[in-house]
């Protein structure tokens, strides 16, 4: 009987064991400390590590996300926290101009092993600037990788491989996920970025899902499979490196492609699935694609219409039934 | 004289420092600087007033003007200069250029070239070095205008709070790109905005290259020590524009400009180090020696070779 985490515990445990491994790994952000984590993830590493470790900051995110650049580049491996992924909004400048280019500007002469973890996502009626689901603002920014585990496992190996990583990573945690439990083995175990996980195997249609919607994806697989449809359903783990052989070869077998997510449609993941699978499995296709997302709306705070901004299962499956015969 | 340093090579380092704009001024207005150039001339003795306090194993965070913080911690005239041109023989390997002229061996840590954003990065540097145990210290360079952008706020907050080996220069040249400090703040010192952190802010003749010296070397010893960052604000001026295109004479006038430059920090230093005993002749020979060296670094890299399209793909990841 392997035991069971929820992902809160599952993320704790990765930067317990990191932290225990490697004494250059550091902990900065708002509430990380004393409080340990709005949500609980950092708790007891003040205890088990002390202050010099584990670094309660100002409300203060440019600040504190280029201190753990300058830490990083000198020999730190800082894991930030920024509370809330729509706070990655005041810190851009330090990820995006910095961070992601230091190593490339300097002909290779710096690495900025920093991990910014953050949780993104709707169902607290936040409103609109405390519950976006950001990802797809990075997407063209080399330089930096992108992660977006979904369950207890994922999210605790690939924390340990970007820990581990002397890029800098953006790791975000999908809040509505953080208290369902999963498997997770008790012994040591990392997870490679750019291998997406099969979650499922199927033959009629390929359902590339992101995030919190990979459990509804696979709720629609159960449900297709009820109405004699075999949906494949692919979790690309990372967005950045994308395993892009994983999710083709699933198409060209599948002949169909469904992509989700619940970051708004325009500029965002499924297009870029889309417009990869069309560049190297066009032949393949049978169907047109189908992107179920977010509307392009901010998220508004009343609880029916914040719902409406994200993809049910019902949405998930009519998707697929529209382009399967 | 006070200065107990090496003073013939605090001349040396500043004319070079005078010489190699000079010169990367002349092959930008040929056409071989890919970028723009930000020059420095007029505010040596800042550069060197500070680095001549500083170690090799210290680091040095600058800026988009920041040519003269990496001759003046170490980094080779050649390849600075091959990196301004954009070739393979500069320490970036030609992807910074004269904007982020990196050189980690020589404690160079990167140039920002983003206003105001090494200010925080200092701090993340500071904190490393107490948390790795090491008795280096850094030295983070800015312009009067980034300390109107919240980077330095939050950055000087979190370098104060945490206490670390950090000196923070603010090179005041009166300019921040066409806009002056009077039209961008009420302040009249921008060393007065550390009292808001709880640490010291001094005020120096940014053109008195032993003041600089004196005063970072007791920022540079507290630092060392455990008693946290300095604020250190140099007035200085700017001789030349914003960058080597802009002539910078249509928001000051020419009056200011002569004025400033009657108060050459090169100049003054080598008039004192006459009147203190200094051979004519002597000096004579580090100027001709320093004007052969930039001639050979502008001519290294001129003729040093562009990156090969390889390049382009490596040191992403």
């Amino acid at each position: 009987m392997v035991r069971e985490l929820n992902m809160i515990d599952a993320l704790r445990e990765a930067l317990t064991e990191e932290m225990r491994r490697d004494p250059r790994v550091i902990i900065l952000g708002e509430d990380v400390g004393i409080q340990g984590g709005i949500y609980r993830v950092t708790q007891g590493l003040l205890a088990e590590f002390g202050q010099e470790r584990v670094r309660d900051t100002p409300i203060s995110e440019e600040g504190f996300m280029g201190a753990a650049l300058g830490a990083a580049i000198t020999g730190l491996r800082p894991v930030v926290e920024i509370m809330y992924a729509d706070f990655v909004a005041n810190c851009m400048n330090q990820i995006v101009n910095f961070a992601a280019k230091m190593r490339y500007s300097s002909g290779g002469q710096l690495r900025v092993p920093i991990v910014v973890r953050s949780m993104v996502g709707h169902g607290r009626g936040h409103g609109g600037d405390h519950s976006q689901v950001p990802m797809t603002w990075f997407m063209n920014v080399p330089g930096l990788k992108i992660v977006v585990p979904a369950t207890p496992y994922d999210a605790k190996g690939l924390l340990k491989t970007a820990i581990r990583d002397d890029s800098p990573s953006l790791f975000f945690e999908p809040h509505i996920l953080y208290r369902t439990k999963g498997e997770v083995p008790e012994e040591e175990f990392t997870l490679p970025f750019g291998k997406a996980d099969v979650k499922r195997k199927g033959n009629d249609v390929t359902i590339v899902a992101i995030s919190a919607m990979v459990p509804r994806a696979l709720e629609s697989h159960d449900k297709l499979r009820e109405e004699g449809i075999s949906a494949e359903v692919i979790d690309p783990l990372t967005l950045r490196p994308l395993d892009v052989d994983t999710i083709v070869g699933s198409v060209k077998k599948t002949n169909r492609l469904v992509t989700v997510e619940y970051s708004p449609k325009t500029g965002g993941i499924g297009a870029e699935i889309s417009a990869l699978v069309i560049e190297r499995a066009f032949d393949y296709l049978d169907a047109p694609i189908v992107r179920v997302a977010a509307p392009d709306v901010p998220i508004p705070v009343s609880p029916p219409l914040e719902k409406m901004t994200v993809p049910s299962v019902e949405s998930i499956v009519e998707a697929v039934k529209s382009i399967v015969a | 004289m006070a200065l107990t340093l090496d003073n013939i090579q605090i001349y040396r380092k500043m004319l070079e420092l005078r010489r190699f704009e000079e010169g990367i001024a002349d092959l930008y207005h040929k056409g071989y600087v890919p970028s723009s150039a930000h020059l420095y001339i007029g505010q040596e003795a800042v550069a060197v007033g500070v680095c001549s306090n500083l170690r090799q194993s210290d680091y040095v965070l600058t800026t988009h003007r920041g040519h003269a913080h990496n001759l003046a911690k170490g980094v080779s005239m050649r390849r600075l200069a091959a990196e301004i041109l954009g070739k393979v023989t500069g320490p970036c390997k030609g992807k910074g250029g004269s904007m982020r002229a990196t050189s980690v061996s020589d404690g160079v840590l990167y140039s920002c070239s983003i206003v105001g954003a090494n200010i925080p990065i200092a701090a993340g540097v500071g904190l490393s070095i107490k948390i790795r145990k090491t008795d280096q210290v850094v030295a983070c360079f800015f312009g009067e205008g980034a300390s109107n952008i919240g980077d330095f706020h939050e950055g000087l907050n979190l370098a104060a709070l945490w206490r670390v080996p950090a000196i923070y220069v603010c090179e005041n040249n009166l300019y921040a790109l066409s806009v002056s400090q009077s039209r961008s703040t009420l302040i009249e010192d921008i060393a007065s905005r550390a009292e808001a952190y709880g640490i010291p802010g001094v005020v120096v003749d940014g053109n008195d290259v032993l003041a600089v010296h004196q005063t970072a070397e007791k920022a540079i010893n507290d630092a060392r020590v455990g008693l946290g960052p300095t604020l250190i604000e140099c007035k200085t001026y700017r001789w030349l524009g914003h960058h080597a295109g802009d002539p910078g004479l249509d928001y000051r006038t020419k009056e200011e400009v002569d004025t400033w430059k009657e108060r050459c920090p090169i100049k003054s230093f080598r008039k004192l180090l006459v009147s203190r005993g200094a051979q004519e002749n002597e000096l004579q020979l580090v100027e001709a020696d320093v004007e052969a060296k930039v001639r050979d670094a502008m001519t290294f890299a001129l003729e040093s070779p562009f990156p090969e399209q390889a390049e382009l793909l490596r040191d992403i990841y």
